[in-house]
């Protein structure tokens, strides 16, 4: 309900009788997020304005998202307010630019939030470049109900961080992930969904029966995951708003590993007949199931292009475990596109089309790794005991995965990194987390 | 007639367990849990006496379905067993160790429950009696993280069911 009364009540509005500041001089302000970033870009995000004494809480809360979200990124660095010189207490009083350069703080985002009786939230950011003296864009302004304020926040932080980087954001995003509790030979496993920075943690089924490797309908509203409730693995499809499921066919068998297609109306995953595992694609209208593999080798994991053309799954059929790309209607022979040494899993293609993120197991570590959908310029992001699983951002910049430790009281745990292998980070989370899998950016 | 009494409750609560979704049948004690050391007799048609002295389960090499001949042995008892008890059907669980990914050792687990399938189908049994499970690496018995435990959860678990005895 509130996330229905949301989406028709979110809009945004360019701002209107904005003071037209001074058109940037030279390269205007930017970020280059695929090129080594050494140097974290600094900006300043001064506590926004409260327009009404009801807004104080929510205006310092929403800040702290803001900043959070962007030093997140790992590609800005916060000025933090200790070193201001002057701050902003209204929101359309022109901007102390020497004030900001004085601190080194390249970007600045001022702000308002105002609650209104009616309960809705009215937030007004700007973003300037500060050395260039220039406005950055039109100010935004987005009205919602005042418990969407964290959404607001990372709405205000995707469009900052698409104006400095001139790529999409991710931050208004959402995670579903297995919860996991109790010793490790008897954990139990509930389905959870949270917001992509951990926040806003919903449980969407109990922990009766062992649930794996959720993963988005393209819209966010629906998740498919493997659940035992009939015993033995078969793939679910569950309602986030209304928690409502149902098991995906009601014919025999175990199935696992399932991926929608782009337009959400496929589902690609992996069914067990006599010990053989093979992969099947299912029209969700119709309900009927085709086959795209017929090998006595292991076929699972599989993973659409974001064309919806190919699909990338993992097959043991040379030997070992590793990664092919096969057309999505099955013909022809696959194609085997990993080539280190070592076993290849999970593969999972990037929104943007142009790389395959994986998991590697070699030498007895994992790794976290991306090639490009070719299979060449292979990199590995991380390593431990037990990496496994990644996912991506909706912006193809960043990867979700979740790494376990070892031993008897090992565990998983949510982490990301960026597809550079730098800002390595966890995301917290109430109880042990695994097999994350993040939503496209939110309407 | 206490004596008897006790196997038969303790027959029936093994039962109750191979009911469990979550079984690895019998827990993380495995078969010794009950039996351990051999102090406890049972009855040669109960599910403990199938699990403590007929073996309920074989293990594999890394990545491996195939049976050893140790493993073989272990199911020709089995397989022995269950012909002289048409009563009796069995659920075999397909397990793997940590050192994979999870879709992939419920693949192997798959593997593993039909290898053992197979043998037992192949000695008479049939196939009306015999299902499969694959738990991957989610129900692990030993919880190092090193070849020690890991050569204990590469297993196939034969779970009997349907039946509390003659």
């Amino acid at each position: 309900m509130i996330k229905s009364v949301f989406r028709t009540a979110m809009m945004a509005l360019a701002l209107t009788g904005i003071a037209a500041g001074a058109q940037a001089q030279g390269k205007p302000l930017r970020i280059e997020v695929t090129e080594g970033v050494i140097e974290p870009m600094p900006f300043a995000v001064p506590t926004f304005v409260a327009e009404s004494s009801g807004s104080q809480r929510i205006a310092s809360e929403m800040t702290s998202v803001i900043v959070s979200d962007l030093v997140g990124s790992g590609l800005f660095r916060e000025v933090p307010p200790s070193a201001y010189i002057s701050n902003i207490s209204n929101f359309n009083a022109p901007v102390q630019f020497s004030d900001w350069r004085a601190i080194n703080a390249q970007a600045l985002v001022t702000g308002s939030a105002d609650v209104t009786s009616d309960g809705r939230l009215v937030v007004k950011f700007r973003l300037f470049d500060v050395f260039a003296q220039s406005e950055m864009g039109e100010g935004l302004q987005f009205v919602a109900s005042a418990d969407s304020w964290r959404r607001m926040a990372h709405k205000v932080a995707d469009a900052v961080y698409s104006r400095l980087t001139g790529e999409t954001g991710y931050f208004d995003s959402r995670v579903v992930y297995i919860a996991e509790e109790g010793p490790k030979n008897a954990r139990l496993k509930r389905l959870a969904i949270m917001d992509y920075d951990g926040a806003n943690v919903k449980y969407l089924t109990g922990s009766d029966n062992i649930v794996l490797a959720p993963r988005f309908s393209p819209n966010a509203r629906d998740v498919i995951y493997t659940s035992y409730e009939r015993g033995v693995p078969k793939v679910f499809i569950l309602n986030v708003d209304t928690l409502q499921r149902r098991a995906l066919d009601e014919q025999p068998g175990m199935t696992f590993a399932p991926r929608y297609s782009p337009d959400g109306n496929r589902v690609v995953m992996s069914l067990a007949e006599n010990g053989n595992t093979d992969i099947y694609m299912m029209d969700l209208a119709s309900g009927q199931k085709t086959r795209l593999t017929s090998a006595p080798s292991i076929e699972t994991a599989p993973s659409f292009s974001p064309d919806g053309s190919q699909i990338v799954f993992e097959s043991d059929r040379g030997g070992g475990q590793q990664i092919y790309v096969m057309s999505a209607n099955g013909g022809g022979e696959p194609r085997r596109i990993s080539n280190g040494q070592g076993r290849y899993g999970t593969p999972v293609w990037s929104p943007r089309g142009d790389m395959i993120a994986f998991t590697k197991m070699s030498g007895g570590r994992f790794h976290i790794g991306v090639m490009r959908a070719d299979g060449s310029q292979e990199r590995l992001l991380t390593a431990s005991f037990l990496d496994e699983g990644p996912t991506w951002a909706p912006n193809g910049r960043v990867l979700m995965f979740f790494r376990e430790t070892a031993g008897a009281n090992g565990a998983p745990s949510l982490y990301s990194v960026d597809i550079t292998g730098r800002n390595l980070q966890r995301v917290r989370t109430p109880t042990f987390g695994s097999d994350p899998a993040w939503s496209r950016l939110l309407n | 007639m206490i004596y008897k009494k006790l196997v038969i409750a303790a027959a029936l609560s093994l039962t109750l367990a191979a009911c469990d979704n979550n079984a690895d049948g019998y827990g993380a004690g495995g078969a010794g849990g009950l039996g351990a050391g051999g102090s406890q007799v049972y009855d040669e048609n109960s599910i403990g006496y199938f699990n403590q002295t007929v073996g309920d389960r074989v293990w594999f090499a890394v990545d491996q379905s195939n049976l050893s001949q140790e493993a073989i042995a272990i199911l020709d008892k089995q397989a022995d067993w269950l012909l002289q008890r048409p009563q009796y059907s069995i659920l075999v669980e397909g397990h793997a160790d940590e050192q994979g990914t999870r879709e992939y050792n419920l693949a192997l687990g798959a593997r593993r429950a039909a290898s053992v399938q197979n043998y037992l189908v192949s000695r008479g049994l049939s196939d009306a009696r015999v299902k499969t499970i694959t738990y991957g690496k989610e129900r692990p018995i030993e919880i190092c993280s090193d070849e020690a435990c890991w050569s204990k959860n590469r297993r196939a678990v034969t779970v009997v069911a349907g039946g509390f005895g003659a």
